[in-house]
């Protein structure tokens, strides 16, 4: 049964909600934002550490979904030593893959973040998917929290 | 029991005959809002076809339909709560604006800064946040009566915090979130004998419980035409008369008034002077011919239907491993709130639907009781008078799913 649910639940999912990467308080942080889902209930922390442009460390806190867990775990991975650019410009792509029925999904650029694609058959649970994205173009904009609403 | 026919009552629901990503639905969601029977869509389906007009306004035929159907509603809402008379049954969009109503009108009229409004720890959002509108306005104190880890109001503390500034003691009769009934006679009686009046949010409460405003002596009593079976965008305020009299309006215009020049105007009686606008007549035919609905099955029987099947959901799922009960009340309505072991409530509702399962995965607007539990979400399960027995073994294996695909 339930094979179409596993586009959502792939395996690498399940991996990074069992043991999610850079899930750790960071004491060196230059940027803090608190994210917070107030459709869930769902917070994040997320530690930015920025460095002459570069987003030399990046790690979260919180309590989610497996979706939102994963989607935090793999962010920090992805987005960790590149510029704040790079970082921008992978959260409107992860953005629009993550929230347009028909994006093309490139994924030399999008790498293992390809597997959240299948978030957009499940409108309700987008957002679960977005939050860390979120709270990283919060911290790259210098504020200090983020809702998704 | 034995001649309760579940079966047969299905039939009377079309929605529930189909598929969900090609399971048969399973819709345990009842506690958000319960699907409505024939009885119901054919009484709103014939407003419209022969009788739609405004009410209380023409002279013609219509019209006059039009009221005697609107005016039919209230009084079967009346028999339903038991309340003394028509004029103290107010429709209103809903439990949620019924309590702002009397936050408004009553609260704010009756309410000095230092005045307190007792509630409880286990209150839907619509039973919260219109009291801390008031404390803007007003600066009035908001006391919140703890319960225990069972969900329990504990009577002792309740009963103490029941002082010489408390103006108002607002209270659900069932909670949405924890299933917990509580005792609203006894708390009603304990309010009373210092004065105090006493408004209870009976949303989930009118589907599995009969209520009689009269011999529970309450001041208010409030819920949604929705969870009954009825359509949504209609509810009710009960409110005892003289006290719905001494209250100015909530809204102003049409309907509501007796005669208005620019310089005055006078307020029409009750229950119109709490029905500004054109109201919501579609809705509240419907929900008379939901509680109707209802009637000719028994409330009791429907109640002793529910409480067999939360029987048996919950020494089902006490056998999960890892699986945790929110809400363990010694009285309960038909409320299955859980939460797994490192699996979160949304994972859980998404692989449910899969399963044809419909719950609620959240914090059911009662996100003070998610702190209490120390949860962030729980997943929820509520019964109507519709579920079955099996249906309630396919969400057993679907949460065994659940536990085997995260394991
Ligand atoms: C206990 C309780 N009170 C109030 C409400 C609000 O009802 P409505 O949203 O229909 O106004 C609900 C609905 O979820 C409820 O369960």
């Amino acid at each position: 049964m339930l094979d179409n649910i596993r586009d959502l639940y792939q395996e690498v999912v399940f991996d990074h909600n069992r043991n999610p990467r850079n899930f750790r308080v960071m004491e060196n942080a230059n940027r803090t934002v608190e994210g917070f889902n107030p459709l869930c209930g769902d917070k994040i922390t997320l530690y930015v550490k920025i460095d002459d442009g570069i987003v030399s460390d990046v790690s979260f806190q919180g309590q989610g979904c497996a979706i939102s867990t994963a989607s935090a775990s793999l962010m920090t991975d992805i987005v960790k030593g590149k510029s704040e650019a790079e970082a921008e410009h992978l959260f409107e792509v992860f953005h629009r893959i993550t929230t347009s029925q028909d994006a093309a999904i490139n994924l030399d650029e999008l790498g293992k973040l390809a597997v959240l694609a299948g978030v957009r058959a499940y409108p309700a649970r987008v957002k679960c998917a977005t939050l860390a994205w979120h709270s990283l173009q919060a911290a790259l904009k210098n504020q200090t929290s983020v809702t998704t609403e | 029991m034995s001649n309760y026919d579940v079966q047969a009552l299905r039939r009377d629901f079309p929605l529930l005959h189909q598929s969900v990503h090609g399971k048969p639905l399973v819709y345990l969601d009842n506690a958000a809002t319960a699907q409505k029977p024939q009885a119901v869509i054919d009484a709103i389906e014939h407003y419209y076809r022969q009788d739609n007009a405004n009410i209380h306004r023409g002279v013609h035929t219509l019209s006059q339909r039009a009221t005697d159907a609107y005016e039919n509603a209230r009084a079967t809402v009346r028999r339903f709560l038991n309340a003394a008379g028509d004029k103290e049954i107010i429709f209103v969009r809903g439990a949620t604006e019924a309590i702002n109503l009397v936050a408004q009108s009553f609260g704010r009229t009756r309410l000095q800064a230092g005045d307190e409004v007792l509630i409880t720890a286990m209150e839907h959002h619509a039973n919260i946040v219109p009291w801390q509108m008031l404390r803007e306005q007003l600066g009035i104190v908001l006391k919140v009566a703890p319960m225990n880890d069972a969900g329990e109001l504990l009577m002792d503390e309740f009963a103490a915090l029941i002082g010489p500034r408390t103006r108002l003691l607002a209270v659900t009769h069932m909670s949405n979130a924890l299933g917990t009934i509580n005792p609203v006679k006894r708390m009603v009686d304990l309010a009373h004998a210092q004065g105090v009046p006493v408004l209870l949010d009976g949303a989930q409460a009118v589907p599995h419980i009969p209520v009689d405003v009269q011999a529970l002596d309450c001041d208010f009593y409030v819920f949604s035409g929705h969870k009954l079976y009825g359509p949504t965008g209609i509810g009710v305020l009960y409110g005892k008369q003289a006290l719905l009299e001494s209250m100015p309006p909530y809204q102003g215009g049409g309907d509501m008034i007796r005669r208005v020049t620019f310089d005055k105007t006078e307020y029409a009686g009750l229950p119109f002077k709490f029905e500004a606008g054109t109201p919501h007549i579609a809705g509240a035919i419907g929900l008379g011919a939901a509680i109707e609905y209802i009637a000719s099955i028994g409330l009791t029987a429907i109640a002793d239907h529910e409480h067999a099947l939360l029987a048996y959901a919950t020494e089902q799922a006490l056998t999960i491993p890892g699986l945790r009960l929110i809400g363990t009340a010694a009285e309960k309505g038909g409320i299955l709130s859980f939460v797994l072991e490192r699996i979160h409530p949304h994972d859980v509702g998404t692989i449910l639907d899969h399963c044809g399962i419909a719950v609620r995965a959240g914090h059911h607007c009662a996100m003070p009781v998610m702190d209490f539990f120390g949860v962030p979400a729980t997943t929820r399960a509520s019964f109507a008078l519709y579920n079955t027995f099996e249906e309630v073994d396919v969400l057993m294996e679907g949460i065994r799913e659940v536990v085997k695909v995260f394991g």
